[in-house]
């Protein structure tokens, strides 16, 4: 073989891709037994008793679907019809603004925290206990406390992304060299500045890793919230076409999640690789 | 910095220019009390000398070494520099540290830079790249400026910790078994370069070496620590060889193998049992100054050799 390995690799996922779709185009082709039936009792039964048609949509189906969205993504006609692309961007909205907020509190706490061995011992209570939670069992709380459903949710999004992140930096403040800081000793460097240019910088990969996996579980959890809440969202979209029994919709929901958790994700390896070190 | 003929001026200040006085270090030890590293140290150093300390590991050579740089502070007694006692780390008082600790995120350039613009935190950035510069330069890596750490060799690294050191222009240097880490050839040329500086500059160096030969071509004064727990300065070891030598020739100078084999012994038997068998009139406060020489009367040690 003289091919790279990147692209016999390439070669087996297309592989792979094809064989799944033409696997699910056969298996979705329809059962054939057409039972006989009064019209008018026809009209009441789906397709799949009355044309033997599959329930399950095939690739066509879904495609023909995808390129639906792709025509007019961003189409409102009232709250129960709005376009995917306008629920992807209130669910990416409202995980931006949660994660954001968990940055701006997890990064100085941990930062606290990893300086100071008392606050360490102190507040890990309050994190083990706090961390093993299931962010959706703060809904009740947040819908209770804060009585509008689309801010419980982004309570819920900042309460889940805060812990990997806190105990992330945490970690890296702590684990910083110790000849590093007597560097910085010696060179009688201001704390502030030390802070800023010697601790953020050796700990930048540990808090990105942690922002990494904050991302990832803050986009896991916007899903389930908003399929709780409802109203918008990329969750209550999933949820609707459930209820409309549009299989095809709710398939290619599943594609579009993960296309964005994807995205983010990568975004935030990009930071990572841009702050890490060789040594 | 400081002028090289200031070393001929022969003031108080400049003979004791750097003064252990009476330094400890004591551990908890289990069970109550305490276990003593070492106590009631004593020595001092000349403006521009070059001193290094050979002892066995676990004798607190470190130890001393981070009390001079003020990262730790003695139990007993107080180390003085230039007149002030140190009570903590200073930009007066450079460390090379053994594992070369250059910030990895920063270029060459970079981690010279911080430590210039440490020192003078009024400067523009040009005028601190300049000064970096100039000491990167002096250690050989002029066209490594923009390199970062990871891309240079053992030996490199450990050039840049010295013109890192060399940058703050400080009243001292604190070496801790610098070169250890180095091959034999690396090492020996970066030996070379300390010495050129250290004379050139006329800087203050306080070394840390397990090396004898090393002790022997760069040290002015050896100070010969026992084993810990509980160590002591058993003599200080003033070289006997010309000021002006050179590695190559080293071992072929007459006084060479005298030096060598006094420093030898203490290290194989000396530094255990000096400890059972002080000898008479020993003063911690005042340990004996030797002169191991070819044409002098040997000490105890140098007898058995001989």
């Amino acid at each position: 073989m003289l091919t790279s390995l990147n692209q016999r690799a390439l070669i087996v996922s297309l592989l792979i891709f094809g064989v799944f779709l033409l696997a699910w185009h056969l298996a979705t082709q329809g059962s054939g037994s057409v039972q006989q039936m009064d019209p008018e009792y026809a009209k009441l039964m789906g397709l799949t008793a009355t044309k033997g048609t599959s329930a399950m949509p095939g690739p066509l189906d879904v495609a023909a679907k995808i390129w639906e969205h792709l025509k007019s993504p961003f189409y409102d006609r009232g709250p129960n019809d709005k376009g995917i692309g306008i629920q992807l961007a209130y669910s990416i909205a409202r995980v931006m603004t949660g994660y954001f907020i968990a940055v701006l509190v997890a990064l100085p706490l941990g930062f606290l925290i990893g300086m100071s061995p008392m606050m360490s011992k102190a507040l890990d209570p309050f994190i083990q206990i706090m961390k093993p939670v299931s962010p959706l069992a703060w809904m009740p709380l947040a819908l209770y406390t804060i009585k509008d459903s689309s801010i419980s949710s982004i309570f819920v999004i900042f309460i889940c992304s805060v812990w990997p992140m806190l105990i992330n930096t945490a970690f890296g403040v702590a684990s910083v060299r110790k000849e590093w800081l007597n560097v910085a000793r010696t060179l009688e460097v201001t704390p502030i500045r030390k802070a800023f240019t010697i601790i953020l910088p050796a700990a930048a990969p540990t808090i990105f890793t942690g922002m990494r996996i904050s991302i990832g579980i803050a986009w896991l959890v916007i899903v389930a919230a908003e399929m709780l809440v409802g109203g918008t969202g990329i969750g209550y979209f999933v949820w609707n076409e459930w209820n409309n029994l549009s299989i095809s919709n709710v398939i290619v929901s599943i594609l579009v999640i993960g296309l964005v958790g994807m995205v983010l994700d990568q975004i935030l390896a990009m930071f990572a690789r841009m702050v890490t070190y060789p040594e | 910095m400081t002028p090289v003929n200031l070393v001929v001026n022969d003031t108080a200040a400049n003979e004791k220019f750097i003064s252990i006085e009476g330094i400890a270090r004591r551990y908890p030890a289990p069970g109550g009390g305490s276990t003593t590293i070492f106590e009631n140290i004593w020595f001092s150093m000349k403006r521009g000398e070059f001193c290094c300390v050979i002892g066995h590991s676990g004798c607190g050579k470190t130890t001393v070494l981070n009390m001079l740089a003020g990262l730790e502070l003695p139990d007993d007694g107080v180390n003085i520099v230039d007149g002030y006692a140190i009570e903590g780390p200073s930009l007066d008082r450079a460390v090379i540290f053994q594992s070369h600790a250059l910030l990895p995120w920063r270029t060459v350039l970079g981690n010279v830079a911080y430590a210039v613009s440490s020192k003078w935190r009024d400067w523009k950035k040009d005028k601190v790249n300049a000064h970096a510069q100039k000491y990167i330069e002096l250690v050989g890596l002029g066209a490594s400026l923009h390199k970062r750490p990871s891309e240079l060799s053992g030996g490199m690294k450990q050039r840049v910790g010295i013109a890192r050191a060399l940058s703050i222009e400080p009243k001292m240097m604190l070496m801790d078994e610098p070169f250890s880490a180095l091959d034999a050839l690396t090492r020996g040329s970066l030996q070379d370069e300390v010495r050129r500086i250290c004379l050139d500059t006329g800087q203050s160096t306080f070394m840390i070496t397990h090396d004898v030969d090393e002790a022997i071509y760069l040290a002015d004064k050896i100070v010969l620590m026992t084993n810990g727990p509980g160590a002591m300065v058993a003599e200080i070891v003033e070289n006997p060889l010309p000021r002006n030598r050179d590695r190559i020739n080293l071992h072929k100078l007459p006084d060479y193998y005298a030096v060598r084999n006094h420093l030898i012994d203490f290290l194989v038997t000396g530094s255990k049992i000096f400890r059972d068998n002080i000898p008479a009139g020993y003063d911690p406060r005042k340990p004996p100054l030797v002169r191991p020489g070819a044409d002098k009367p040997l000490t105890p040690g140098d007898r058995k050799a001989a």
